[in-house]
């Protein structure tokens, strides 16, 4: 397993040795999401970046997860049809929403390491 | 948005201090919710007992010889005879019969009435109350010096029975003043979840000391904002500015059952309130548009706003509440539709993001109401 990348919607990202890219949302995005009851996920399509892939609903409302990068979205985690509390239980984990080919596969490693996710945390805890 | 800085209820400090997420709700600062969350929230309320800081709804006292007879010309519900220690549900209506706000009245006796409204409308009620009835009975806003608890849930009575054995014997919207602490309370028998419970008056002063009591208690929880909306949807119990307002009436808001017998056309003190001819027409030819409980069939939640259609595409109505509901494990909805579509059981589809999501009118409440009636 290679390390995460993060973008500034709060999701996370892992390149898989297959060239797929794993996407999901943090820790820090569920908890702020509160109890989500339903995932929206992908259609099996390319997407270009920062299209709506999916949705999540929590109690409270719903957000957009948006693609990271233009790629083609290739495997769904159908587990969250019957389960949507997987994101909150194990959002790095069991909680993955999508699997994607990014068109530009070199595009992951330009996005957030985990020291400069932590700061964005940071900035937006003190702001 | 408005700049105006938010109003702080006598529990902020407690809010604060149990980890509370704070969100603006009504001009206060208002918990959302915890960090037990709303799921568990709602879930231990049902199981148990939830304590609601509702201290942003606005408490008003009417006194003086008249005061119910002039209260009647405000609302189409029996005043008059509402027994001393007994409470009601009432709204204040418009000329047309539009609904201005929704509100709980009690009869405290010596022509005392107690009245609870809506956060957000309260300044306007009691703009209104003066203007009409202002010169019939004295009206006395406690905006400031009363807080108001929610203790609600099946658990809520062996709880509140700890402080003051005679809230057991109260059955369903009775109402007693009753010392708490040492505090001179107002104490009724509801609230807004579908649950047991009360509903406690206390001295803004007092209020952190009685909350901080009930939650010492085993089997409470604080619960936000969030369980609350989640809970009263559940219940089938309307939010004022969403399931109705100033262009709903009772007859299009289902409320028809909250208009008493004695202010219907055929009763013995027919009409007298803003809107009676209207309503009376409604009642009598029925209306275009009704509220009805819908009931998603997939696990999509479908919210405030959204359109509801026919099998032809057709739009026939919008969704004014929906949300998922925990104990129903399911999403639960409540719109406006066409009254010719709107029998029980009926197939209609809500559009979210561009879909059509199958839903079924269906009964309210969703989940049981389990009032204590003796």
């Amino acid at each position: 397993m290679s390390e995460l990348r993060f973008t500034e919607d709060h999701e996370w990202l892992r390149a898989e040795a297959d060239g797929s890219v794993t996407v999901g949302i943090t820790a820090f995005a569920q908890n702020a999401l509160g109890d989500v009851v339903y995932v929206q996920l992908p259609e099996l399509q390319q997407y270009a970046k920062g299209a709506e892939a999916s949705t999540v609903e929590s109690v409270k409302a719903a957000s957009g997860v948006y693609m990271p990068l233009d790629g083609e979205v290739v495997e769904v985690n159908g587990q969250l049809e019957d389960s949507p509390e997987l994101v909150n239980e194990d959002p790095l984990g069991d909680g993955w929403f999508f699997r994607f080919i990014p068109a530009d596969a070199g595009a992951v490693a330009q996005l957030l390491d985990q020291d400069a996710y932590d700061r964005l945390i940071k900035a937006n805890a003190d702001a | 948005m408005s700049t105006e800085p938010l109003l702080k209820t006598p529990l902020h400090a407690l809010h604060l201090e149990l980890g509370a997420r704070m969100v603006p709700f009504a001009g206060y600062d208002m918990p959302v919710q915890y960090p037990l969350g709303v799921m568990k929230e709602h879930l231990h309320t049902r199981e148990q007992a939830g304590l609601f800081d509702v201290s942003h709804m606005g408490q008003i006292r009417l006194r003086g010889a008249n005061a119910a007879k002039a209260l009647e010309s405000l609302v189409p519900v029996d005043i008059i005879d509402l027994p001393v220690g007994m409470q009601r549900y009432a709204m204040f209506t418009n000329q047309q019969g539009g609904i201005l706000d929704d509100l709980m009245v009690a009869n405290l006796g010596d022509g005392e009435l107690f009245l609870v409204v809506n956060a957000a409308c309260k300044d306007q009620d009691l703009a209104h109350l003066r203007q009409h009835i202002g010169d019939q009975c004295e009206i006395e806003p406690l905006f400031e010096e009363r807080a108001l608890l929610a203790l609600q849930g099946p658990a809520a009575v062996k709880v509140l029975e700890r402080l003051a054995p005679q809230v057991a014997k109260m059955t369903f919207m009775q109402f007693a003043p009753v010392q708490l602490l040492g505090e001179d309370c107002y104490v009724s028998r509801s609230g807004y979840t579908g649950e047991d419970g009360y509903e406690i008056s206390v001295p803004a002063d007092q209020a952190e000391t009685l909350a901080r009591r009930l939650l010492d208690e085993p089997e409470v929880a604080a619960i936000g904002l969030g369980a609350r909306d989640s809970l009263r949807l559940e219940a089938g119990l309307c939010l004022y500015g969403h399931d109705m307002n100033s262009t709903t009436t009772p007859v299009e808001a289902s409320l028809l059952w909250a208009v008493s017998k004695a202010r219907r056309a055929d009763g013995t003190r027919a009409g007298g309130f803003p809107g009676a001819a209207r309503v009376f027409a409604q009642e009598q030819e029925g209306v275009a548009r009704k509220r009805v409980g819908l009931l998603p069939q997939e696990r999509t939640p479908v919210r405030e706003g959204a359109e509801i259609v026919d099998e032809a595409g057709e739009v026939i109505g919008q969704v004014c509440s929906g949300g998922f509901g925990p104990t129903l494990g399911a999403p639960v909805a409540m719109g406006y539709l066409d009254s010719a579509r709107s029998a029980l059981d009926s197939q209609v589809w809500a559009i979210v993001r561009g879909k059509r999501v199958p839903m079924k009118v269906s009964r309210m409440p969703f989940v049981a109401q389990r009032y204590y009636r003796g």
